[in-house]
Order: structure tokens, then C-alpha cells, then sequence
């Protein structure tokens, strides 16, 4: 069963860009893009720059996939599934995420 | 082979160095012992470039060898040691300092010496030649006393000479004895155009004039007097009137010399010894001694190949020239003089724009054997090519050099050329080369000329070059891509044009009308960086923050752990004991670790994402700004200390440094720009290094560009000199500007211009003659943007809505808890993995 996590407010989310949230232990990357009302959640620690940064890489598109860039080292993980692009043997976590009456949610041990 | 062959190359000078190169290139250094003996206290180094040497570029920079070369090859370099004797009985060359060292093969590459004639007093004080380094030296030394210059011989090198002089701040004059200048190269008619030209840009110009003396001046060090009973009063005499072979040591070894010098060479480059080559300006072949560098490489490459067993022979060169004379284009090719029987002859010359002309075609009017250009060279490139490699011509030839009266151009496409046909001359490099460079991936002016050599040397083949490379990109089907990425089909500088022309104001604007998806790190940051540059709002307003990178998201330097850097600005890098306190107590409160920066500045380490407003707001009260140090903009003016305290000093380094950093502060550019100030040529702010370089002289400041440290280091060029503070101040303003306007993403100053067609003459033409017509919008522009200034830090602190950002985690207090530092040196540092694995169990337990 999923289990929600109640995060914070929409308002509190950066649009066209990300946050980062303490969920459970997790440090959790939000980004949110206001346009095509989406928002996504990655695990936050880059595993090519050993460090929790990537709330603070920039968003956007390669080839049709929404993507996070490292802020550190540039590479690229899809916000969806968590899959580097650069590296196909690199995965990180993708976390379910959904706003619900203006409140965002997340669910990080998702089975 | 068992015990090597010992190869000997007497002489180390342009060709000599050339030769070696050729060696190791066909791997013969792995045969060979090789030993040269180089007379000048320096390896080889490139003369034709010399004059530079006044531009800045020191005797490094004109250096033809790698530091390592010799040694890494295994050959033997004896430098400030000339090969004073050949004993061809015994096979040894015996050196001035006693070296002695049997040969199995030798090579001659003395080169020549300036002719100087045998006028009485031309050894007198001050009287020079143009040769070499030292004598580049002596010159300088000459003119700080001298106020008058007069350059005996007023061909291509005299001219040349003449401009130095002229650089030097002297007046300048040039004495020839033919009744016109360039006589080699030019007809009367030529010739007349190029003297009306360069007495206009102040040179004094004496033609048919035969000097009988040299004795004591009244005003100047000299007079010389002419055998017309006319005197020229003059400080510094410098002789360049023709060269003369160094053959020397051939003669007293009895190899076999020309009636008027020169060691005569058969095809394959052999003396008359089957043992002794000779090669470069000391050579006679066929009678003809070739006073430029091209062919001297001809003659290096037929000796290696002979020496490595393949045919090779050589059968003469072009002597065809193109250069820039004081700023006046000037060309020959071929056949000038129309000796060639039956010749038919075109010229065309206009009197308005100072322009002349002159075909040499042959009598089937089929063939192009020669041409004269003055004023404008354009065509040199499709005239040269139609000469070398025998192009039919069209049928109206004059139409090659008649200016074109419709858009049609009636240059040969480079498409039309065999792969045979030899674009660059100075380095042989043939349309086939520059083909294989591209497809081997090279599709850019910069690496191609990196690759290939192609337009390192006079760089007139330049627009050939680059032509070539459009046309071959094209066939390819290799279309360039220059969009800068998925999302726009457009170049940096076509996104600017965009923005400048819509007044286009945000990125999403931006995206809709000429874009497609959602952007990403590449467009985002580039076009935040024009939007900033072109309308300079605050960029963390809510459109633009997402187009950040996170340094400048943060306003603050991400380091590898996570954490940031803060550099306050330190304008000039001059700062009084009070802020310096200030800084020190910000430091040690939040517990950074402090470093000095390479700019003059305080680098302080360590910060996490919540405590940069903190530590602002601290700073800020302390009375510092931002230093735009995570930006890609302005970030410091390194200066010396200046004629303030320096007992050197001519002006003021660190109050100019002061000024043009607050001047440019907070422009944001495609790349990082770095500045600097010297207050007199001891250069101790090393500005010659810098994007934008001062350097003070007695008659003003020197203004240099493009240089660069980093990866890739380049020497700045000299750009003007000589100027008051406005006229410095309005150069800058427009050179940034253009180069902020210009640029792709990414790209310093120093590549910008590599990148350029005309290199710095086109952009002296932009910046200084106005050659666009743009200067003055360059110029509002940048007021505009001095005049929306505003410190980032300053409004970011004093909007709490946008410090909701400053905080690690959204839903806590927390902080991040991988960031760990461990003490070194008093300080501290990111622990490393190691560490860190081990801080958390402890901190656990
Ligand atoms: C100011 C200037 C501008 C020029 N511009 C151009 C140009 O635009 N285009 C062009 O094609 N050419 C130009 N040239 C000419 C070009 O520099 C020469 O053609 C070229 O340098 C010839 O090379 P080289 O090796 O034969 O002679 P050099 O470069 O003169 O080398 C000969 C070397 O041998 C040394 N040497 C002599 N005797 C001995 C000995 N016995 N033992 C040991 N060492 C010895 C000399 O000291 C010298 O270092 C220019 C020359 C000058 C001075
Ligand atoms: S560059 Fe000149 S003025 Fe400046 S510190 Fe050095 S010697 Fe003094
Ligand atoms: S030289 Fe390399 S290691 Fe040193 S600061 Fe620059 S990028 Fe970092």
C-alpha cells in the first residue's frame, strides 16, 4: 500500500525549478513545472558528485524526457524513472508524488 | 641498423627547426643521431612574425620548439654554439667553442644576414639591422633616446621595419634607391599608389636616393648625406636593404657557391658534397635564392624524405605575397613585371579609394601568370589560386579585378579548386589536408587552423580557408550545426538579435515564438545571461530563476561537497584594514575557510545553502557588495600598486582598476571576463593575461585584449596604444558590448576572436573606425547597463519572499547532513568519503 506523505503547500515549490524535502529520513528533490502542471520527485544525492544537490540542478527536456541536470557534473537523470542518461547503469530513486487540494504528497516506499 | 648514422643540421633558424620537425614527423630521430648547432642564445623562433615582438609577444611566445622538443626526440641542441668549420676529408664540423662531431649526413641552414652597404659611418652608434631578437632589443634601446628613425631599403622588410619605428614613436622615414617602393614586387604604378598611401599615415618617403655618408648629426645622433647633395638628420639608421646569404662556411669547406653567393643545390637539395645538404635562405637553386620562409620549408621536407629513401625532389616556389603594410593592403603574385613573352596586361586603378590593380594574363588570354593588388587584396585568394594551379580563366579576365557592378561575385568557388590546389603557402597546406581535417571532425576556422597549420602564418589565405570550410561542411551534408541546442534552431547570437529586435523579455516568450519543448541547461542559462545582459533585471525575479545555474540560483559558488563560496567584491583588489576585519569576523563566525584568490580577492569556503543570507546581511552592513564571482560576468581588475607607492609607477593602476570595476560590475557576458592594470611595462599586474589588459606608458595607457590564462593560456594583443582615459574607457565599453553580443555561450575572448574572420584586424575596424556603424548603440548600451547597477545580494536580502530559497530542506530546520568537514592546516576542509563514513558511525554511536 502506498503510504502518503503530506510535504508542504504548492506555493512553497519553485516553478520551473526544485526543492528539496526531508521525508521520513529521505532527502527528496521536488521540481515542479506550473505550465504543464506537473511536479516530479527524485531522491536528492547525486551519486556521480557523492553530495545532495540535485534540487538545485536545472529542469527541462532532452528528446522528450523531462530531465534534472547535476548541478555539479552536468548529467542528466529523468525525472520520471530516476534513470541517468549519460550512464545507463545508474539509476536513483523516482518517487510517486501527486497535489492533492493545493497540498503536495509524496510516497517513498512505494512497493 | 646497428650503431645510429649521425646527422648533423648547422643551423637552428626557421627552416632549420622546420627540418627537424620533418624528422621526427617521418620518424627518422629513431635512425639518426641528430646534433644542431644554433649561434642565437635561443632555439629556433618565428622571424616572420618578429615585429610582434613590439606588440607585446615576448621571445617565448614567438618560440618554434616545445620546451621538451629536443630532449624528448633525442636530439642534441648546442645553443650560442656556431659551427665555425666543416673538414668534409674527415667528416667533422668543429664548433666555435671547441665541440667536434663527426657526420655521416649534414645539413646547412644558415639562413642569410641583412646586407648593409659599405657607405662610410654605417657602423656608427645607432646604426641597426632587422634580423633578429637582440636586434629588436637594440632598436627599443635606440628610440628611448631617439626621436627620429629612417629605414634604408623600402622593400616588404624595410617597410616593415618602417612601421616598427612609427610604433616606437618616432618619425619615421625610408630611403630607397630605386625610384619606387617594392620595387620587387610592385610596377611604377603600384608602387606610387602604396607611397601616396603610407606618406598619408605619416611616414616620409624618399625614393631614387643614393646614400655617399653617414657622419655626426646637429640635432640627431646621424646625418646621412645622399649623393644628390641632400641631407636627412636621423638618430637611428636601420639597413634593410636586401639579404646575402650565409655561405661562409660552405666556401672555406669548398663546396661549390654561386657567382653571387648562395650554396648551390641540386633538386634533391645536395651541395656538390652527396653528403651535405643546404636548405633555406643559404641555398642556391637554379640560381635563385628565395628570401621567404615557404620555400626554405619546401627544401626541409624534399631533405627528409630523401634521407628517409622516398623520392622527393624540389622544383622551385611561388614567390607570390600578400601582407598588410601600415594598415595597406598590398599583393603580388606570379609574373608582376609582365616579362613573360607575348604577356597581355589589365590594370585598373581608382584614384577615390586609392585602389590599384594589375592582371598579367597570357597572350591565348587563357592563363593568369601575375598580378599586382594595392588598396585592396580581396581577390589575392581566387587570383592566386587561378595563377598556381592554371585555372582557365573567364572570358572577360577584368572581370577579375573590376569592381563588381551587381551582387553577382565573380570569385572562383572554392568548389572549383583540385585537391591539389595549396591554400595556405606559408604552411603548404593543400585543399586535400584541410578536407581530411574536417572530416576527421575538425569543423571549426579555430581548430582547423589548429589542426592543419592552414592561416598561422601570414593568415592572408584566412577567408580562402574559410570558405573552403563552409563549402566542404555543406557538401557533406555535415550541415554545421550551430543551433546551440534541441530547443532553438539558433546561435547565441542569433538568440540575441532575437531578443534585441522583439524586445523579448522572457525566456518563456522566448520559447513560444522561436522554440520548442522546455528548454534546459544549455538554453536556459544562455538566454538568462542575455536577458540580463540586455535588460539587466534582477535575476532571481520569479520568470528568470529557473533559468539559473545554481551558482547564480544561490548567488554563490556550489563547491563539490554541496557547499557554497562567497567572494565579496574587492574592487582593484584595494581594501583598508576595517573591511578586511570585517571580513576576517564573518569568517571565523561562521567558521569558513578563507583563501586568497588568484584576483586580489578573499575566497571564503564552506557555507551552507540557509547561512548565505546570514552571512550577506553581515556583509552588507560591513559595506561590501557582490563580487559576481558565481557569475558568468565581470569578475575582478587585478592591479599592481601603481605610481601611488611604486617607485617605478607612471600612472595610477589602482584607481583606474577601481573605476572600470565599478565601471563594469555586474555585466553579464557568455563567459567569465577578468581585467587588470599595470602602472608601467614591468606589467606586475600581468594584464597581458586578461581579457581587457592596462598597461601605463609615458605617452598614456596601452589597451590589450583577448589574452587568457586557464587551460589554454594566450597572450593578450595589442590593441591601441597611447590613449587618454575617455578614449580607453569608450574602446572597452564597445569592446565588451560587441563581444557580449557576438559571442557563442561559453566562449572567452581569446576564442572569440581566434574564431573571427580578420581576426583583430576586423575587430580594431569594428571597435575603432566604427567599420559597422554600431559603436554608438554599442556605447548606450552599456550605459544603460551601468546605469541599472544594483548589488544582487543587496536586493535578495531585502526581499523575504526570495529567501524562502536560502534553506536546505523546505519542511525543516535541518541541515544537510552529508556536509562534513574535517580540520587541516587550522582550518576546514570537506572530509572526504573515507571520513565521512567514519564521522557518521562515530556521531552515531
Ligand atoms: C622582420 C622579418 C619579416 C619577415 N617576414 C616574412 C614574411 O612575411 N613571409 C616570409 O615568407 N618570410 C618572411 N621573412 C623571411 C623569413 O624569416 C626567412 O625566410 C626565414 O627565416 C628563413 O629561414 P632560415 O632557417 O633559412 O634562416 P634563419 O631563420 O635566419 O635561420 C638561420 C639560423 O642559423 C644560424 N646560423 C647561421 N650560421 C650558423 C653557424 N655557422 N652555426 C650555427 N648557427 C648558424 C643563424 O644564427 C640563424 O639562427 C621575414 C624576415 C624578417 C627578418
Ligand atoms: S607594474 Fe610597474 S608600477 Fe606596477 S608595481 Fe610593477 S613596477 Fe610598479
Ligand atoms: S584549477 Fe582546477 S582544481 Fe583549481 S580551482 Fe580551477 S577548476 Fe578547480
Amino acid at each position: 500500500m502506498a503510504h502518503w506523505v503530506d510535504v508542504c503547500s504548492v506555493d512553497d515549490l519553485q516553478p520551473n525549478s526544485g526543492v528539496c524535502a526531508l521525508i521520513e529520513g529521505q532527502q527528496v528533490a521536488i521540481f515542479y513545472m506550473p505550465k504543464e502542471k506537473t511536479v516530479y520527485a527524485l531522491n536528492n544525492y547525486d551519486p556521480f558528485g557523492n553530495a545532495n544537490v540535485l534540487s538545485r540542478g536545472l529542469i527541462g527536456d532532452i528528446k522528450g524526457q523531462p530531465v534534472v541536470a547535476s548541478p555539479l557534473y552536468k548529467q542528466h537523470f529523468n525525472l520520471q524513472t530516476g534513470a541517468c542518461l549519460e550512464d545507463e547503469t545508474v539509476t536513483i530513486p523516482a518517487y510517486d508524488i501527486r497535489i492533492e487540494n493545493g497540498r503536495v504528497k509524496v510516497s517513498i516506499n512505494a512497493e | 641498423m646497428s650503431a645510429k648514422q649521425v646527422l648533423i643540421v648547422i643551423g637552428n633558424g626557421m627552416v632549420g627547426q622546420s627540418f627537424l620537425a620533418s624528422l621526427v614527423d617521418s620518424g627518422l630521430n629513431d635512425h639518426y643521431k641528430i646534433v644542431t648547432f644554433c649561434e642565437e642564445p635561443r632555439a629556433a623562433y618565428d622571424r616572420v612574425h618578429l615585429s610582434s615582438f613590439f606588440s607585446g609577444k615576448t621571445a617565448q611566445d614567438l618560440s618554434l620548439a616545445e620546451p621538451d622538443f629536443f630532449e624528448k626526440n633525442g636530439i642534441t641542441i648546442y645553443i650560442g654554439d656556431k659551427a665555425a668549420r666543416i673538414d668534409r676529408d674527415n667528416k667533422t664540423v668543429t664548433s666555435s667553442k671547441g665541440v667536434a662531431i663527426q657526420y655521416d649526413k649534414l645539413v646547412i641552414a644558415t639562413g642569410s644576414y641583412p646586407f648593409v652597404p659599405p657607405v662610410p659611418g654605417h657602423d656608427r652608434k645607432n646604426c641597426l639591422v632587422y634580423r633578429t631578437i637582440e636586434d629588436l632589443e637594440a632598436m627599443t634601446v635606440a628610440a628611448k633616446t631617439g626621436k627620429v628613425g629612417t629605414v634604408v631599403g623600402g622593400g616588404l622588410l624595410g617597410l616593415e621595419a618602417a612601421k616598427a619605428l612609427k610604433d616606437l614613436g618616432l618619425e619615421t622615414h625610408v630611403v630607397e634607391f630605386a625610384p619606387r617602393l617594392m620595387a620587387v614586387q610592385l610596377d611604377d604604378a603600384g608602387g606610387a599608389m602604396l607611397r601616396h598611401k603610407i606618406e598619408q599615415l605619416g611616414v616620409l618617403v624618399h625614393t631614387g636616393k643614393n646614400t655617399s655618408i653617414i657622419t655626426d648629426g646637429e640635432q640627431c645622433v646621424n646625418k646621412m648625406c645622399f649623393a644628390d647633395g641632400e641631407e636627412l638628420e636621423t638618430d637611428i639608421v636601420l639597413f634593410s636593404a636586401g639579404i646575402r646569404p650565409r655561405d661562409d662556411i660552405a666556401r672555406d669547406c669548398g663546396l661549390e657557391i654561386g657567382p653571387r653567393g648562395g650554396i648551390a643545390i641540386n633538386n634533391q637539395c645536395l651541395t656538390s658534397d652527396s653528403d651535405i645538404y643546404a636548405i633555406g635562405e643559404c641555398a642556391l637553386w637554379n640560381g635563385m635564392i628565395y628570401g621567404l620562409v615557404a620555400p626554405g620549408y619546401a627544401m626541409a621536407r624534399t631533405v627528409a624524405a630523401d634521407l628517409a629513401g622516398n623520392e622527393a625532389s624540389f622544383t622551385g616556389a611561388d614567390m607570390s605575397t600578400k601582407l598588410k603594410l601600415m594598415g595597406v593592403d598590398v599583393a603580388s603574385i606570379g609574373d608582376a613585371h609582365a616579362k613573360t613573352q607575348g604577356a597581355l596586361v589589365y590594370t585598373y586603378q581608382n584614384g577615390a579609394s586609392e585602389v590599384y590593380k594589375r592582371l598579367v594574363v597570357s597572350q591565348n588570354k587563357k592563363q593568369l601568370l601575375g598580378a599586382v593588388l594595392v588598396g585592396d587584396a580581396s581577390g589575392y585568394g581566387t587570383l592566386l589560386q587561378y595563377c598556381l594551379n592554371g585555372i582557365e580563366l573567364p572570358e572577360n579576365p577584368d572581370a577579375l579585378i573590376l569592381p563588381p557592378r551587381s551582387d553577382e561575385s565573380v570569385g572562383l568557388g572554392p568548389d572549383a579548386l583540385p585537391n591539389s590546389a595549396q591554400i595556405c603557402s606559408c604552411y603548404d597546406v593543400t585543399k586535400g589536408a584541410i578536407c581530411q581535417a574536417i572530416e576527421a571532425g575538425s569543423t571549426t576556422l579555430g581548430s582547423l587552423k589548429e589542426k592543419t597549420k592552414a592561416s598561422t602564418g601570414c593568415g592572408g589565405c584566412a577567408p580562402l580557408l574559410k570558405a573552403v570550410m563552409n563549402c566542404e561542411l555543406a557538401k557533406h551534408g555535415y550541415v554545421v550545426n550551430t543551433d546551440i541546442c534541441e530547443h532553438f534552431a539558433y546561435t547565441r547570437q542569433d538568440l540575441y538579435n532575437l531578443i534585441m529586435v522583439e524586445q523579448i523579455k522572457t525566456f518563456d516568450e522566448l520559447l513560444e515564438n522561436h522554440g520548442k519543448g522546455k528548454g534546459c541547461e544549455i538554453c536556459k542559462p544562455t538566454v538568462g545571461s542575455i536577458l540580463a545582459s540586455y535588460w539587466n533585471e534582477y535575476i532571481l525575479e520569479k520568470e528568470h530563476i529557473g533559468l539559473q545555474d545554481t551558482n547564480d540560483t544561490f548567488l554563490a559558488n556550489m563547491q563539490k561537497d554541496g557547499t557554497y563560496s562567497i567572494v565579496p567584491r574587492i574592487t582593484g583588489g584595494e581594501i583598508n584594514p576595517d573591511m578586511l576585519i570585517a571580513l576576517g569576523q564573518v569568517g571565523k563566525k561562521y567558521k569558513l575557510y578563507t583563501k586568497i584568490t588568484g584576483g586580489q580577492r578573499v575566497d571564503m569556503f564552506g557555507a551552507r545553502v540557509d547561512q548565505l543570507p546570514h552571512i550577506w546581511k553581515e556583509l552588507i552592513a560591513a559595506g561590501f557588495e557582490s563580487g559576481h564571482a558565481y557569475g558568468k560576468s565581470l569578475r575582478t581588475v587585478k592591479s599592481c600598486v601603481g605610481s601611488t607607492w611604486c617607485r617605478y609607477g607612471i600612472d595610477d593602476s589602482v584607481g583606474l582598476a577601481v573605476e572600470l570595476e565599478n565601471r563594469y560590475k555586474g555585466l553579464r557576458s557568455p563567459h567569465k571576463l577578468k581585467f587588470a592594470v599595470s602602472g608601467c611595462t614591468r606589467e606586475c599586474a600581468e594584464a597581458q593575461g586578461k581579457d581587457v589588459g592596462v598597461i601605463a606608458t609615458e605617452t598614456g595607457w596601452n589597451l590589450y585584449v583577448c589574452g587568457n590564462g586557464g587551460m589554454k593560456p594566450r597572450h593578450a594583443d595589442l590593441f591601441a596604444t597611447s590613449l587618454d582615459k575617455e578614449t580607453l574607457i569608450k574602446y572597452i565599453d564597445r569592446f565588451l558590448m560587441f563581444y557580449v553580443r557576438t559571442a557563442d555561450r561559453l566562449q572567452r575572448t581569446a576564442v572569440w576572436m581566434e574564431n573571427m574572420e580578420g581576426g583583430l584586424d576586423y575587430l580594431k575596424a569594428v571597435i575603432i573606425e566604427d567599420k559597422l556603424g554600431l559603436c554608438e548603440q554599442l556605447e548606450q548600451q552599456m550605459q544603460y547597463v551601468i546605469d541599472t547597477y544594483h548589488c544582487e545580494w543587496k536586493t535578495t536580502i531585502e526581499d523575504e519572499s526570495k529567501l524562502k530559497r536560502f534553506r536546505h530542506f523546505i519542511n525543516s530546520d535541518k541541515a544537510d547532513d552529508n556536509v562534513v568537514f574535517v580540520e587541516e592546516r587550522g582550518q576546514i576542509r570537506p572530509a572526504d568519503e573515507e571520513e565521512r563514513k567514519h564521522f557518521k558511525i562515530v556521531e552515531v554511536a
